[in-house]
């Protein structure tokens, strides 16, 4: 246990440094962007006078380090601030999105983490076969296009024709259960056909380079099922590397997802981020990437942590 | 011949059998432009109350809020207009009626309104409403702090005040004829006075009462009980969608999961009209793209290279390509087609190479080379208007450099520090408001710098002028002087064009704004219910 907790703790460590790191360049990076959170609200109706009314009154006429300090002296206390444009909290603008974005993920990784890892294991049982070939060519058919093509071609089958699902993911805090499984089912099976596979084919190449061992040699010997084989010799020998491919799409789900809700109007956290970065709004920006950089450092330190504990050599090294 | 007729052939050189042909196209344009593509027709008697029903718009953004003082989309100003009233009203036909104004009174030098309130209006939360709320409605956009963007439009307030609880008095710096179409602007609704201070926490004197708000998402409100107008806010319930992806709001609209979209796809439009349970509506509004020059900037500080620009440009080709012809052709001056004071006798210019090289020889150029800015954030193909532009101008001799901007910061860094580029306005209801914002000498908008002694004269006059027979002739003056000696080329108007459910009913469709004057919610029914 003292090697994880020793992993555990210089992960965190240096995940709080990256934040950091992540939270200057992203203060600096929009400091480099033509304009600021003023002209951008006002457009084309700004005259100077407004203008300079609006960046007093939001403080934008401070040099941009000392905003920087008074931001991070406000986030080591807890209090991420509040929104330029709107002057509402963070937190509360923030979290209504972020739960849409989990669920949406969750209902992604619930449908393609197994069919991924179903059909990786499918494809090495029958390697080399019609089904390996057919299983790869469709998951790869799949992730070639590009995803608001998949969901305009789901729209067009499902909405339109069929019209079984809508094409609006159009959710709010009082939707019902059944209600949020109808709406963002179509978002849902986009996002799973975008992912499956890259994790279908991880798992697929890591249990046939471990066929070649003496341990699955020895038990093939025994007279054991091949399926039995792959499932309780194989799959665990490789589990380390399909959690790290996994957990990597898991991330995707949650950060890489704007195009799609773009497509459905779906209202998570990149159209949130997207719209901020177009107002200038530093804080609600901030806040965003900052979760989306904390997101990135939890999983991988989940998929380090899974690899240690999933190898004995590494749980108890000597 | 008119003042003006004999200007126009003195200044460009206007041959007779030129003038014929452009006067022909003008009345083609007349004709073509008094009537949308509507098959409906007047259907009030059949209203129904009911439904709920469900719009989608392009924009909307999570930066939004209740104020109206920051209101700069469809989203905001729709939303807006089905909780809030406002002073005055512009009928479908493009008349000023009273709203919550009964009646009003200029003084003679058209300086002190006097405005007579409604009686028996309530407010949301139970109020009345009385003088008070209206001042404090109106101060809410003035003052040194002011980030509104009403500001410029309350800035010539000296003075307002009450004569008793329906009656207030507005002193204006300088006479304005038309000031009591300036009250009809989307930002000035009126709030309840709170303290003083007028109350931005969306409650009004609307036709429905402020349900839920996610900015950037949706936001809903529901009938008003006691709400004032008769023969109005039919729906139960309204709910605005912000869908910034038209091909999501085009799908939605024929699933049925909205009753009505604005901005429709043009290069698609064709074949969403085959479809028997949509109905399509294209209105010239004020809606405006143009290509402003800084007139104090050389070589634009030439009349004869303005001249020769604006004779450079296929008004027709733009029309038929970046608008796929839904819209007008523009002639040079920012008074649209459906402006009471639009000048209709004015010759449209057209595209003449030979008429180019004539005022560029006039100007002793005699190799124009000059740089457009352009960027697709402006209006939908700006950059292919751009480019359609440089071809066009080739013809003439003139070599156009296309300069593709940034969409980042288009305002602040481009618009009106670049010698030449690409804008579009909105447009304003009235004549005054338009010039007085965009193109008068002292104008924080004056994207071309133009300062014309004779049209900023004649600007002052006019607006304080009450006789509306002699301000149609300053007008139409001023107009020509745009024409023909202003910094902007304006090739075209763009129709607002929208979709709605063929279950939809309402009247004529006003062109003051998008969205019936923004005003659905309250003018349109169902129905099927």
């Amino acid at each position: 246990m003292t090697a994880i907790s020793k992993v555990i703790g210089q992960r965190v460590a240096l995940g709080a440094l990256t934040l950091w790191i992540v939270s200057l360049i992203i203060f600096a990076g929009i400091q480099f962007l033509p304009g600021d959170a003023a002209t951008e609200i006002l457009g084309q109706s700004a005259t100077p006078e407004t203008v300079a009314a609006f960046r007093k009154s939001l403080g934008l006429d401070l040099p941009f380090y000392i905003r920087y300090v008074d931001w991070l002296w406000g986030v080591l206390h807890g209090n991420f601030g509040n929104a330029l444009a709107s002057g509402r909290d963070i937190s509360e603008a923030i979290r209504p999105r972020l739960v849409n974005t989990l669920i949406l993920a969750a209902s992604a990784a619930a449908i393609s983490v197994p069919l991924a890892l179903c059909g990786g294991v499918v494809a090495a049982l029958y390697r080399n076969t019609f089904i390996d070939r057919a299983i790869n060519v469709i998951t790869l058919t799949w992730i070639s296009f590009p995803e608001f093509f998949v969901a305009y071609i789901l729209i067009l089958i499902l909405a339109v024709h069929a019209g079984v699902l809508p094409s609006l993911s159009d959710v709010d805090p009082n939707t019902s259960i059944m209600g949020r499984v109808e709406t963002i089912a179509l978002p849902a099976l986009t996002l799973s056909f975008v992912v499956i596979a890259h994790m279908m084919r991880m798992t697929r190449t890591s249990i046939v380079t471990l066929l070649g061992n003496q341990y699955i040699e020895t038990a093939r010997l025994k007279g054991l099922p091949e399926w039995r084989i792959l499932v309780s010799h194989a799959l665990p020998n490789a589990l380390a590397p399909i959690a790290n491919v996994v957990v990597l799409n898991l991330a995707y789900l949650i950060t890489g997802v704007v195009v799609v809700e773009v497509v459905f109007v779906y209202p998570g956290l990149g159209q949130l981020i997207v719209d901020s970065v177009q107002k200038r709004d530093i804080p609600v920006v901030q806040a965003c990437s900052l979760i989306f950089a904390a997101t990135y450092v939890m999983l991988n330190l989940t998929a380090d942590v899974l690899s240690i504990v999933v190898n004995p050599r590494l749980m108890h090294p000597k | 011949m008119d003042k003006w007729d004999t200007s126009l052939t003195s200044a460009s050189g206007v041959s007779r059998r030129r003038f014929l042909k452009s006067a022909a196209a003008v009345g083609a344009l007349a004709v073509s432009s008094s009537g949308s593509i509507f098959p409906a027709v007047a259907q009030s008697a059949t209203a129904k109350k009911g439904g709920h029903f469900k719009i989608g718009v392009a924009d909307g953004s999570t930066t939004d809020s209740l104020d109206p003082a920051t209101w700069s989309s469809s989203f905001t100003e729709t939303f807006g207009h089905s909780l809030h009233g406002y002073l005055t009203e512009l009928d479908p036909d493009g008349n000023l009626v009273g709203e919550l104004a009964e009646a009003w009174e200029p003084s003679k030098d058209a300086k002190t309104w006097t405005f007579k309130l409604r009686k028996g209006v309530e407010f949301h939360n139970g109020k009345t409403l009385s003088a008070e709320d209206v001042i404090a409605s109106i101060n809410h956009h003035r003052g040194e702090q002011s980030k509104s963007g009403a500001k410029t439009i309350v800035d010539p307030i000296e003075d307002i005040r009450s004569d008793g609880p329906q009656t207030v008095t507005v002193v204006l710096k300088q006479g304005n004829a038309d000031f009591p179409y300036l009250l009809e602007d989307y930002h000035l609704a009126i709030m309840p006075s709170k303290d003083g201070s007028a109350d931005t926490s969306g409650v009004g004197v609307g036709g429905y009462v402020l349900d839920a708000t996610d900015f950037g998402v949706k936001a809903s409100s529901k009938r008003f009980a006691n709400y004032w107008k008769p023969n109005a806010a039919w729906f139960d319930s309204f709910e605005i969608l912000a869908i910034h992806d038209v091909a999501a709001r085009t799908t939605a609209l024929s699933t049925g999961q909205i009753h009505a979209m604005d901005k429709c796809e043009l290069k698609t439009l064709h074949l969403l009209e085959r479809n028997k349970n949509l109905k399509i509506s294209s209105l010239t509004g004020t809606q405006h793209y143009q290509f402003p020059m800084l007139v104090d900037a050389a070589p634009f500080d030439n009349v004869d290279v303005r001249l020769a620009l604006k004779h450079a440009v296929n008004r027709q080709q733009l029309l038929d390509t970046v608008l796929y012809g839904y819209g007008q052709l523009g002639n040079d001056h920012p008074i649209s087609p459906s402006n009471r004071f639009f000048a209709k006798d004015l010759p449209q210019r057209e595209f003449d190479p030979d008429k180019a090289k004539f005022h560029l020889k006039k100007a002793g150029v005699s190799d124009l080379k000059v740089s457009l800015s352009a960027a697709d954030s402006v209006f939908t193909g700006a950059v292919d208007a751009a480019l359609v532009y440089q071809q066009d101008a080739a013809k003439a001799g003139i070599t156009i450099d296309v300069i593709r901007e940034p969409s980042d910061g288009y305002w602040d860094n481009v618009w009106m520090k670049k010698p030449w580029c690409t804008t579009y306005w909105a447009g304003r209801p009235t004549a005054d408001w338009m010039f007085s914002q965009v193109y008068a000498a002292d104008a924080v908008w004056n994207e071309t710098h133009w300062k014309n002694p004779r049209f900023n004269e004649l600007l002052v006059a006019a607006r304080g002028e009450l006789d509306d027979v002699k301000r149609r002739e300053m007008y139409a003056e001023m107009q020509l002087l745009c024409r023909d000696d202003g910094g902007t080329v304006i090739p075209l108007f763009a129709n607002y064009v929208s979709a709605l459910s063929a279950k939809v009913g309402h009247n004529k469709i006003a062109s003051n704004w998008e969205w019936d004057g923004y005003r659905c919610a309250e003018r349109w029914w169902f129905t099927d219910v």
